[in-house]
């Protein structure tokens, strides 16, 4: 009956919790690996078109991004539904790129600056207007490098 | 000495690297970022006297867009699908066409002469179009190119172009050039 009865005296050893903080550790390793920090909040709707023969942004740290599409709902009583330009976290308007350029090529270093590329993440059902019009800003202040974000279609 | 330092109760360890965890989770995002890559032109000067740069007809395929993303290339009109290949027949000119374009014999470091292509594609679009037509055109004709390139690097080395070294990468970008030229903004709808 030693099966049944001898449990008063014998107790389930404890888990060892010291792992934990080391199964743990190794996630946070994991993600401050594979993610990048958000730079900014995003106030437009992007939904990026698709495309087959996308190439990876090199060097993140010499982009600087230009976000065109329609203000997200909590914006559209203000802002309406057209397509907008976001740069850094607010809404502006073509001839605010000048300035913003001048700023993001400011923060470089000189050796830096000739290698600045500026992303346009544009919303698929955007209209190309409004990116001709960027288009024409960004080669005015001689900002030539530019991609156009694309997701990878499968 | 008979007393032992007591160890650190360490189970608050796990704790202490959840909030971290939490924090990276919260402020990351996940994934790169892909897309064209595209260089635009110089602005012209507009103190200098407007120069045009005479490009032989036969040398320029323009490919518009137009507000409701129809496609024309050349004079004709055109879908997507079949865009690809003629910007290769274009390219590449197999039947010595006189109507496509002429070819000049360049002398390639670390390949030696190579008749290269002098043919350059105009993209032209409405300011209505929408913007995943305009991605979608640029994308083929980048496909067209990259398989040309493909073809040429398996041809000379036998490997496919993103397999070559760099050395061998400015070879096959100098024997095919990616000549896209993203035109001053025309209104395409009025003609």
């Amino acid at each position: 009956m030693s099966k049944f009865g001898g449990n008063k005296k014998k107790e389930v050893p404890a888990l060892s919790q010291g792992s934990i903080s080391d199964i743990v550790f190794m996630l946070l390793f994991f993600f401050m690996v594979t993610t990048q920090m958000r730079d900014q909040e995003n106030k437009v709707v992007v939904k990026l078109p698709e495309a087959s023969e996308v190439v990876k942004l090199e060097r993140k740290d010499l982009s600087s991004y230009i976000n065109i599409g329609p203000p997200t709902r909590q914006f559209q009583a203000k802002y309406g539904t057209e397509a907008r330009i976001q740069l850094n976290d607010s809404f502006k308007e073509t001839s605010d790129i000048r300035d913003f350029i001048a700023a993001e090529r400011e923060a470089l270093s000189e050796g830096d600056r000739p290698l600045m590329t500026t992303v346009i993440k544009g919303d698929s059902d955007v209209r190309m207007g409004i990116i001709t019009d960027i288009k024409q800003e960004l080669r005015r202040c001689s900002a030539l490098k530019i991609m156009y974000q694309a997701r990878k279609a499968d | 000495m008979g007393k032992k330092t007591p160890s650190i109760n360490s189970s608050s360890t796990a704790d202490i690297a959840f909030l971290l965890l939490c924090y990276f989770l919260m402020t990351t995002t996940m994934g790169s970022q892909t897309g064209l890559s595209r260089r635009l032109p110089q602005m012209p000067d507009p103190n200098q006297k407007q120069e045009d740069i005479k490009i032989n007809a036969r040398n320029i395929v323009i490919v518009k867009i137009n507000s409701s993303d129809r496609l024309l290339a050349g004079s004709e009109p055109i879908d997507i699908s079949q865009l690809k290949d003629k910007i290769k027949e274009f390219l590449t000119n197999p039947a010595e066409d006189p109507s496509l374009p002429e070819k000049e014999v360049k002398n390639i470091e670390g390949y030696g002469p190579y008749a290269v292509s002098k043919g350059v594609i105009s993209l032209q679009n409405d300011r209505g179009t929408s913007y995943r037509a305009y991605i979608a055109v640029q994308n083929e004709l980048v496909k067209a190119v990259n398989e040309l390139r493909d073809d040429f690097s398996y041809r000379t080395y036998g490997k496919a172009f993103d397999k070559l070294n760099e050395e061998q990468q400015t070879v096959v970008k100098a024997a095919i050039p990616q000549n896209i030229s993203e035109a001053e903004p025309k209104d395409v709808s009025k003609r």
